[in-house]
């Protein structure tokens, strides 16, 4: 199971701004093991989705461009202090997380 | 500069193909971002990333703007966040044009999610870090160089 995702929500003014740092290798495949000369194998997360209180805001599809440990920050209008952020990615062996925060 | 130079040239010929197609109606220019095939993650280039993307030459449009270093250190990670202040903004994909394949993610938003992202992504090379955003069914594009010091792609 992959590790959790630390998930931060805050409100600035009637905007919701939340910052997720998901843990995953983000391998691109195209990367020499420095000590076996092998290639590493490609393993990074494929698709993002995040739903307030259960509707969807974001949905995003991801490859091994983006840098290990995926930042993603991003801001929905009319949320709510206390409504509940969702946050859940799939990678491209079918591993998958979700996680949940409360927007302070 | 000669790669670049060859760059500009397989742009232009790419850009050609695609318009070729437009006209013939095989590519919808309208597509939303969000059914970005996953093959195009997967292409090689520029033109052949758009081409599968099913994007025609996008409108450079000043409404989005790219915050992004303008030297990055470490191209592994390379903070860029990007607001668009288009009405309707409904995706917002990020490209590095120079890795082995550009398409780095895209996203769409809806139910009051604002056109707004902030990641971190890998660069192979100094190249422009180039925004698409799709609003109202049109597509927009800006773009902003960013110079790698060391490459972040392959070892």
């Amino acid at each position: 199971m992959a590790e959790p995702m630390k998930i931060r929500a805050t409100m600035q003014g009637d905007v919701a701004d939340v910052k997720v740092l998901m843990n995953h290798p983000m391998e691109t495949g195209l990367r020499k093991d420095a000590k076996t000369g092998q290639m590493v194998p490609a393993h990074h997360i494929n698709t993002v989705t995040a739903k307030i209180n259960g509707n969807t805001v974001l949905e995003g599809n991801m490859a091994g461009g983006v840098s290990k440990n995926p930042y993603l920050g991003f801001k929905v209008k009319g949320a709510k202090s206390g409504d509940t952020v969702e946050v859940s990615w799939v990678d491209n062996k079918g591993d998958k997380r979700t996680d949940t925060a409360k927007i302070a | 500069m000669n790669a670049l130079r060859r760059n500009v040239l397989k742009g232009a010929t790419g850009a050609g193909a695609v318009a070729v197609a437009v006209a013939a109606g095989l590519i919808t220019p309208a597509r939303v971002l969000a059914a970005t095939p996953r093959s195009a993650f997967d292409a090689k280039g520029m033109a052949d990333t758009m081409k599968a993307m099913g994007l025609a030459a996008p409108a450079d449009s000043k409404d989005i703007t790219i915050k992004a270093p303008d030297i990055a250190e470490n191209g592994a990670v390379v903070p860029v966040e990007v607001t668009s202040s288009i009405a309707g903004t409904s995706g917002i994909a990020i490209l590095a044009e120079k890795n082995a394949s550009p398409l780095v993610a895209d996203f769409s938003f809806q139910g009051g999610a604002q056109g707004f992202i902030s990641t971190r992504i890998k660069m192979a090379n100094t190249s422009l870090v180039r925004a698409v955003v799709t609003a109202g069914g049109k597509t927009y594009t800006a773009a902003k160089e960013v110079k790698v010091t060391i490459g972040g792609c392959g070892g």
